[in-house]
């Protein structure tokens, strides 16, 4: 007789549970863990940190440590104060699948091809961004090797230490393409120019400075790639002058002969697992939708960092790891009226979307549209102005922070007044 | 006479500052909000210095590159001359955060260091 042997085992079950450890993610478990809860930190590659694992420029933690460190020290300073914490850590550990229940959610976990179910009352999202490929920008042309996008170029340079090519054209003026502007041409590669197709730049004003006009490398605005050439390895790219539409000008073409393209144009919060739950997104910040305290509109759901919204500090990464942390750890269900956030098409946008009315104070974080010089922020709350700040220059690469009170409001509303 | 126009990166205000050196070696800066971007001008002007990071090869298969970067600032001008030197370096024995990769680099007075660990920390 055959038997059967079945093994219960036991599920573990978690308070807090963090998805992603990077900035946001080393923050929010480290944060929960202070504020009393169990807590569980996912990650799916072997190290933490995130992508700052491979940003070994400085520049990195001014607000947070008011030092100008690198992203792997920056890192590396969260790491030793997980290592203090009492966190259970799951590395090279992939979350499948996860299952609202009656009080709080199951997730199926994947790791070394083992499957594991766990338990957690309350999830906090720190998934990061990914960044828009060029497959996500149309350019005509043939398939050849030579084209990466900003951040594989920073892994195989700075991690692998292999150069993607010699003769480089960047295709957008994100922060990580200028930073590999300069990185390239430190490691003796020529960059010929980066390409813009809006008006203005997209990355910070010190990396234009210090990582092209540094080094003398062009600047075209209001112009972009529109073919590729080369059967096996990039040859050359035809640039266009672009209108205001950021549509290509016919006659405006131009042919660069390079054997690398990297495209810099733009990262996307990472939700995929959030919208298997149906968290609702914000159509603004491609992330979810959420209140003062980090959680989506999904009760017991909260995200942080770059899958909330793409910050350019990472100072701000980890303040909102932090936040999330605490309030997944102490916050209990609220019958509190939640009410939205409006703003004007003057700003990208504003986060949180939501309030709920039950606190003094609230922190926003926001976005211009476009470049202001001399604006006035207000905030109001129906007719009366409960908060202004006057800017001198409001860019939009530059996210802004406020602090709000939000004492017995009814509905909060963002207006931009802007003179001339 | 030199005549430069520059963005001022103290400050997110970004002022584009026009700097004039006249032959007694005045600054004459114009385009700046505030006094710091009279500093900045003078500094990228007559001693341009900058933070470099960069990789250096290991003899470990576990990171075959260390990130490194100068301690401080070092002059602009010596940045290739620094660069050239880490190219040619070979990291030997495990390295901490913040641990001394080269002393006094080029006699600059600045010493490189390492920002990671280069053992292979496994947590979990």
């Amino acid at each position: 007789m055959k038997t059967a042997i079945f093994f219960w085992v036991k599920k573990m079950k978690y308070d807090v549970t963090v998805i992603g450890a990077g900035p946001a993610g080393l923050a929010a478990a480290i944060s929960a863990d202070k504020n009393g809860a169990k807590v569980l930190l996912i990650e799916r590659e072997d190290k933490l940190g995130g992508v700052l694992k491979q940003c070994i420029h400085d520049g990195f933690g001014l607000i947070k440590y008011g030092e100008k460190l690198s992203g792997c020290e920056y890192a590396n300073r969260s790491i030793d104060e997980l290592m203090k914490r009492d966190v259970s850590l799951k590395l090279r550990t992939f979350v499948s699948k996860v299952t609202k229940k009656k009080d709080g959610f199951n997730l199926l976990l994947s790791s070394s091809g083992k499957l594991e179910n766990i338990e957690t009352k309350k999830i906090i999202f720190a998934t990061g961004c990914r960044e828009r490929t060029p497959k996500q920008v149309a350019i005509h042309g043939s398939r050849p090797a030579g084209v990466f996008t900003a951040g594989l170029a920073q892994y195989y340079l700075n991690v692998n230490g292999q150069m993607p090519g010699r003769k480089c054209v960047i295709l957008g003026s994100g922060d990580i393409g200028l930073i590999m502007a300069r990185r390239l041409t430190l490691e003796g590669a020529s960059v010929l120019g980066v390409y813009e197709a809006k008006d203005s730049p997209s990355g910070l004003t010190r990396n234009i400075y210090q990582c092209l006009e540094d080094f003398d490398i062009p600047l075209y605005l209001s112009h972009t790639v529109t073919r590729l050439h080369g059967r096996n390895r990039l040859e050359g790219v035809t640039i266009s002058k672009v209108d205001e539409k950021m549509e290509p000008i016919n006659g405006t073409e131009e042919y660069v002969s390079c054997d690398t393209l990297i495209v810099s144009v733009g990262l996307i919060p990472e939700n995929e697992l959030p919208k298997t739950l149906d968290v609702p997104m914000s159509k603004y910040t491609k992330g979810a939708i959420v209140n003062q305290y980090y959680e989506t509109l999904v009760n017991g759901i909260y995200a942080c960092g770059n899958a909330l919204h793409v910050n350019d500090l990472v100072d701000y990464v980890s303040e909102s790891g932090e936040e999330a942390g605490k309030f997944a750890a102490i916050r209990d269900k609220s019958d509190a009226e939640t009410i939205d956030v409006n703003f004007t098409s003057d700003f990208g946008y504003v986060v949180p979307q939501k309030i709920v009315k039950d606190s003094e104070t609230a922190t926003f974080y926001f976005r211009t549209s476009r470049i202001r010089e001399n604006a006035v922020v207000k905030v109001y709350n129906k007719d009366e102005e409960i908060f202004r700040k006057k800017y001198l220059n409001l860019k939009p690469p530059e996210m802004e922070k406020i602090k709000v009170n939000i004492e017995d409001v009814s509905e909060i509303r963002f207006v931009m007044e802007v003179s001339k | 006479m030199i005549d430069k126009t520059f963005t001022c990166i103290v400050c997110p205000n970004g002022c584009k500052l026009n700097a004039t050196v006249l032959e007694d070696n005045k600054l004459v800066v114009t385009g700046n909000k505030c006094i710091k971007g009279i500093d900045f001008a003078n500094n990228e002007i007559f001693n341009p210095k900058r933070m470099l990071t960069t990789t250096v090869k290991t003899t470990f298969n576990s990171m075959p590159y260390l990130p490194v970067r100068t301690e401080s600032e070092i002059p602009k001008e010596k940045v290739f001359q620094v660069m050239n030197v880490l190219r040619t370096t070979v990291i030997k024995r495990q390295l901490k955060v913040g641990d001394i990769v080269i002393e006094n680099v080029l006699d600059t007075g600045i010493n490189v260091i390492a920002t990671m660990n280069t053992e292979e920390k496994r947590y979990g």
